[in-house]
């Protein structure tokens, strides 16, 4: 058999690439970590944890380049406050400080500037994070596309909390703090134009509070994901491949909204693998998750969390789901974006 | 959420399956023409409901899968252009063509775009008009009228700067062709709702009464599916064979007129080329020469090209449904979503990605 097809994919940067599926991943692996190389990188957690004289600091950074700048539920500069926030978060951190840098297009409106700043600075400090540093640069017209922001942020971890996505053990539950899929609707539903009676709203939120009551109930949470770009899907296949785990799913326990559902029908998406910034799965021992599902569901950014899967020691690396018949399937990474089907 | 829930209830899914085994004597080959009922077969795990004796095969219902490759190459030579804003459906830009696919065009700088209508490329046409503004206007029936309304509306307003790259397949030929090979297990078809929808089902009807074969128009949900499969199985137990409709709550005999007339106003009947299959004659749609100034082959001169169809993992056998995509020694190794050998690997409707995706370690 000889493979006739053999593309050139790998010669240019396409927009899979930050898709935060496998090709995200494929070029973080072939790309990033060989020029990188050091055994904190290697970890690939949502944020470094590294000591600093007796403390333990995490350290994050992310970029923000949503189009449209203004959605429902928030905006880019909400989002560049919780992304980071959440990713200190995900290591148990308190977050603390943060740098703003923005990539502003020239022609960009004052009044858009504004708006934004403003946002930003309401959620940090809603967040009760300080933004202590920034830069600002810009580029011609043409150069960027409106306004791009990049945060990066410093907390502190407290003294026996180790979470990481290795760490999950058969047995194990898997805990998603919410129903899932409503940023990247809200993002799709703004771009397409779709409409909805009652409009999908954005779940952009500061999750470390969340943590926090999580922290108190027990510290030995094994790990914590934001499922971000690649929704659900994606954040449990790296935790199943850094574990070395099963991850089993339950359809029936993941909650999604109706919009979300009827949107998600509408344009052929799963909702498994939509963008969440408000969310978080957590991976916990059998015996802690009844009273973590209870601290959650006290939280107003945990109320509807539900239980669903478990950590399990057949099929390692790979997650499935058991569906709504009854029957088993794979819940794969995506290679790329997921494409609207054509009918 | 009502409408969909009901199909998908597991209570009703049990019963169908527990009457399908009471009344299977033997084993059926059946065989679903949709890529999109392919998709909720493997997504919900069906073939594993089913008794034993029931094997599904997988039909060339993927329009992504089956578009030809000169097309695809046709698509990158006019996307490749500084000029030309090139608007298509997702899924067709990671199709592979002789060389590359689309979604490379665009990151060389290409102006290539995702829309989910034809009427989105119209908007982009009015909205720039230095730009020549093509559509990929592929797929079967169920694409067409909105295809052809695009051309039509182009035309109505004397749009100069839209056309139209157009080859779309009609399934009805496609199924006598599969019923005519001497190679054929199929015994019963589930008929594609969505495209019924459009055409109704009278061309069902005929093929029925030319192969006393049993078809059932089926819908896209689990429930659907295995009402289907049960309506099927009832036809050859009891020796019957023929035309039944579970998609009554779409499909009405004779379709949506109004779109069969704007597709038959726009587009005429044509010999196609099938990825993976080869010629069929008439299988497919044109633009009539009445419209030939929104015809993008001819505007860009490329009704010459062609290209070499090269002998593709097993995707012709997987498309006809003689194989299953686990057959084909390149699957999941050679052949991945990510880098695709053919066409059934790309769309989430392609028989190989749909069992890639729900089922490669179960």
């Amino acid at each position: 058999m000889t493979c006739p097809v053999p593309l050139a994919n790998r010669d240019h940067v396409v927009l899979g690439h930050g898709s935060g599926g496998k090709l995200t991943a494929e070029l973080i692996r072939d790309v990033f970590l060989p020029a990188f190389r050091n055994p904190i990188l290697a970890g690939m957690n949502d944020q470094a944890v590294v000591r600093l004289n007796d403390s333990r600091v995490a350290f994050t950074t992310d970029s923000f380049v949503v189009k449209p700048l203004f959605f429902h539920g928030g905006d880019i500069g909400s989002l560049a406050v919780h992304g980071t926030v959440n990713d200190l978060a995900m290591g148990g951190a308190q977050p603390l400080f943060l740098s703003v840098a923005f990539i502003i297009e020239e022609g960009l409106s004052m009044e858009t500037l504004h708006r934004v700043a403003a946002s930003l600075g309401g959620a940090a400090q809603t967040a009760g994070v300080q933004v202590v540093t920034g830069d600002t640069k810009v580029v011609e017209k043409g150069s960027g596309d409106g306004l791009f922001i990049n945060t990066t942020g410093l907390g502190l971890v407290p003294d026996g909390v180790n979470m990481s996505a290795d760490q999950a053990r058969p047995g194990d539950t898997v805990i998603l703090s919410g129903s899932i899929g409503e940023h990247g609707i809200a993002i799709l539903a703004e771009r397409e134009g779709i409409e909805f009676e009652t409009p999908v709203e954005s779940d952009s939120a500061a999750l470390h509070t969340l943590v926090n009551d999580m922290l108190a109930v027990t510290k030995s949470i094994r790990c914590l994901r934001d499922p971000t770009r690649g929704g659900v899907s994606s954040a449990l296949n790296e935790i199943a491949a850094a574990s070395q785990a099963g991850i089993l799913l339950d359809e029936r326990a993941i909650p999604v909204r109706e919009e979300v559902r009827g949107a998600c029908e509408m344009l052929g998406l799963d909702p498994l693998y939509v963008a969440n910034e408000g969310k978080l799965i957590a991976i916990v021992g059998p015996e802690d998750a009844d009273a973590l599902l209870d601290a959650m569901r006290a939280h107003p950014l945990g109320r509807s969390a539900q239980k669903i899967g478990t950590v399990t020691d057949t099929h390692p690396s790979w997650v499935s789901m058991r569906t709504v018949l009854g029957t088993t399937r794979v819940v794969d990474m995506l290679a790329g974006d997921q494409l609207p089907r054509i009918c | 959420m009502k409408y969909l829930d009901e199909y998908r209830d597991p209570r009703i899914a049990h019963a169908l399956v527990h009457e399908i085994a009471r009344r299977v004597t033997r084993p059926r080959v059946l065989m679903e023409i949709c890529g999109g009922q392919t998709h909720t077969i493997m997504r919900y795990g069906i073939d594993e409901l089913v008794p034993p004796q029931i094997e599904l095969v997988h039909g060339p219902g993927c329009p992504v899968c089956v578009t030809p490759i000169e097309i695809i190459d046709k698509a990158i030579a006019i996307a490749s252009r500084p000029d030309v804003t090139f608007v298509s459906y997702g899924d067709m830009l990671r199709v592979p063509g002789s060389s590359v696919d689309l979604f490379h065009v665009k990151a060389r700088g290409g102006d290539v775009r995702i829309a989910y209508s034809p009427m989105e490329a119209l908007k982009i046409a009015r909205a720039t008009p230095h730009r020549k503004v093509v559509f990929f206007g592929i797929g079967f029936e169920t694409t067409a009228p909105a295809n052809a309304m695009a051309v039509w509306q182009a035309q109505r307003e004397r749009l100069k700067n839209f056309s139209m790259l157009a080859s779309h397949v009609l399934v009805p030929p496609a199924i006598r062709l599969l019923l005519r090979s001497p190679d054929n297990r199929v015994q019963g078809f589930i008929a594609p709702g969505h495209v019924c929808t459009i055409m109704g089902f009278q061309e069902y009807e005929e093929l029925v009464r030319d192969f006393r074969v049993p078809i059932v128009v089926g819908g896209f949900e689990p429930v659907d599916l295995l009402e289907a499969i049960s309506m099927l199985v009832a036809q050859l137990e009891d020796g019957r064979a023929e035309l039944e409709n579970q998609y009554a709550r779409s499909v009405s005999r004779a379709g949506s007129e109004p779109a069969q007339r704007l597709m038959r106003q726009v587009f005429e009947v044509a010999d196609r080329k099938w990825r993976g299959i080869g010629m069929i004659p008439a299988s497919g749609l044109r633009l009539r020469p009445e419209f030939a100034a929104y015809d993008a082959e001819k505007i860009f001169g490329l009704e010459e090209l062609s290209a070499d169809e090269p002998k593709e993992c097993i995707s012709a056998l997987v498309l006809q449904g003689l194989k299953k995509p686990v057959d084909c020694p390149a699957f999941g190794k050679g052949c991945t979503p990510e880098q695709p050998l053919g066409a059934p690997m790309v769309s989430s409707e392609g028989a190989c990605a749909a069992y890639y995706q729900y089922r490669r370690i179960l």
